[in-house]
């Protein structure tokens, strides 16, 4: 019988066995590791002092230091202050590194333009802008969102422009004989054939923008993850430092988790493997 | 030479004037000459079949028709005018396919409706017309990448139909499939011609296919590439490969095609 609606049949993606590791042994893998670090911590505690204690804290002591940070409320301000600057700054990089990717991949003169200026400040590491980038827009918010911005519109502009550059011809061709005009081609077959690249390239702008912002935070801030850990530095609170990386970490994680689902959701139709 | 400069007009018909118009049309990439002044006269409804070995320039010329490629000198003139672009009236079926992976079967075949703002009832109801019509009703909601090439190139042929287009260019369509696939196709698109009137050109290498399909055969000449001959294949439908006609007509073509894949020296 034939339905009504063309609604596919959505297929679940399995999110716990990526790679094919069944998230048990995931969990299992994790808590071995967590155990053998417990052991290291306390052996070189107890039996071995091999290094000052206070350099090896174990897990019990990080979840400790994260009981009482999230108690004095002070991991939590952290934690909002560092996603914050991440989002507006990915969100800032993902816009333009998009708008220019599409511009720059079917506007010839714009490729002429801007394709060598790019590739050139590509090359140079970002994190070698950050002292200019803290002199110009201050200690404030608007210095760390602009320098994760920069660093993320890179990834997020290549993506895009391979993506849309790469689509094939005979798919514009064929839309072009069922009459497509080329705004039409642009939204109907360029976009969603790049799409997966697009998205490739959110994942990579994401994953570097929480690298980059705890350096940033290092340098120039009074608050974020990043100035959790170097604060902690200056007074060898081991625990807190463990805790800010790895509340990173997490929080770096489940980012990525989303931007699976959302994947997984747009791309049902390559299921069966590209066509 | 026999080009036929008239239109190969069917019987019933008053010499009307051609469907297609192609007048010294050459085309060159760089130095490289593809196809050198060809002239050729299509008629409405008729089906011709471009034929000839690979680089005698018969992509090029169906792409021109389709207003991919322009010609380097002469013109292509459908209905009167000189085409400059692609057009929903003259639908393509490539040898790759060219669906959209991302969407279904019903979806490909709506494209053509979406974009001549169909509401989506209409369009629905027309890609499950089409889709009956290549004998695929039942697998709307399948993506192309869960259809074998048969299927695949029948949503091609239902999605360029559902366009109700006047003109149906083929490049190669059957190129990619297997024996016996390829020979229900043919049938069924000579089934869809009797239905749908509408002026075929079809490209292939396969003398046997050209033979079976079309009212006209177009052979192609190589080094330049241009119309080398133009047969009128005369033989009743539906056609019998086995037969003494089909068979001396095959061997008539293979012998002109012969001489063009000379001309190329060692391939």
């Amino acid at each position: 019988m034939v339905p009504e609606l063309p609604q596919a049949t959505p297929v679940a993606e399995p999110t716990s066995t990526r790679d094919g590791i069944p998230g048990v042994y995931r969990a299992f893998s994790i808590a071995l590791f967590v155990l053998l670090w417990h052991v290291i911590s306390v052996a070189n505690r107890d039996l071995v002092h091999f290094f000052d204690p206070i350099l090896i804290p174990g897990p019990v002591e990080v979840y400790q230091a994260g009981i009482e940070f999230s108690k004095s409320g002070q991991l939590q301000r952290d934690i909002i202050a560092t996603v914050y600057r991440v989002v507006a700054g990915f969100g800032l990089a993902a816009l333009t590194g998009l708008l220019v990717g599409v511009a720059v991949a079917t506007w010839r003169p714009l490729a002429v333009l801007f394709e060598p200026v790019i590739e050139l400040l590509r090359s140079i590491p970002p994190l070698a802008f950050l002292p200019m980038m803290v002199l110009w827009f201050g200690i404030g918010e608007a210095s760390k969102i602009a320098f994760i911005a920069y660093a993320a519109f890179f990834p997020m502009f290549i993506t895009t422009l391979e993506g849309v550059k790469f689509v094939d011809p005979v798919l514009v061709r064929a839309a072009a004989s069922l009459g497509a005009k080329p705004m039409h081609i642009l939204r109907y077959v360029v976009l969603p054939a790049a799409l997966p690249g697009i998205i490739t390239g959110l994942r990579l702008a994401l994953s570097l923008s929480f690298f980059v912002i705890v350096a940033a935070e290092f340098v120039a801030a009074d608050s974020g993850l990043g100035f959790m850990i170097n604060d902690a530095r200056t007074f060898f609170l081991m625990p807190q430092m463990l805790l800010g990386a790895i509340v990173t970490g997490i929080i770096g994680f489940l980012f990525n988790e989303l931007f699976r689902l959302l994947e997984a959701r747009l791309f049902r139709w390559r299921k069966g493997g590209r066509t | 030479m026999e080009t036929s400069r008239d239109a190969h007009a069917l019987a019933h018909q008053e010499p009307a004037a051609p469907k297609i118009r192609i007048t010294g049309v050459s085309k060159a990439y760089g130095v490289n000459t593809v196809l050198k002044n060809v002239d050729l006269s299509l008629a409405e409804n008729s089906f011709t079949c471009l034929l000839g070995p690979s680089g005698c320039g018969k992509s090029t010329l169906l792409s021109m028709i389709g207003g991919f490629a322009r010609p380097s000198k002469g013109s292509v003139i459908v209905d009167g005018s000189v085409i400059s672009e692609p057009s929903a009236d003259r639908g393509v079926v490539f040898q790759e396919y060219g669906l959209f992976p991302w969407r279904t079967a019903l979806d490909n075949v709506a494209f053509g409706p979406m974009l001549a703002g169909r509401s989506r009832v209409e369009q629905v109801a027309t890609a499950q017309r089409y889709l009956a019509m290549v004998n695929l009703a039942g697998h709307e909601n399948k993506y192309p990448s869960d259809l074998s090439g048969g299927m695949k190139q029948r949503v091609a042929i239902a999605r360029a139909l559902a366009n109700e287009p006047s003109i149906l260019l083929m490049d190669e369509p059957f190129g990619a499939l297997d024996a016996q696939t390829r020979e229900i196709l043919q049938e069924e698109l000579l089934r869809i011609c009797e239905q749908k009137k509408m002026t075929v050109v079809f490209v292939t290498h396969s003398i046997s296919e050209s033979i079976f399909l079309a009212d006209q055969i177009v052979v192609m000449a190589t080094r330049p590439g241009g119309v080398k001959e133009v047969i009128d294949v005369g033989l009743p439908f539906p056609r019998d490969r086995a037969s003494h006609e089909f068979v001396a007509l095959e061997k008539r073509i293979k012998q002109s095609v012969r001489e063009e894949v000379d001309k190329l020296g060692i391939i």
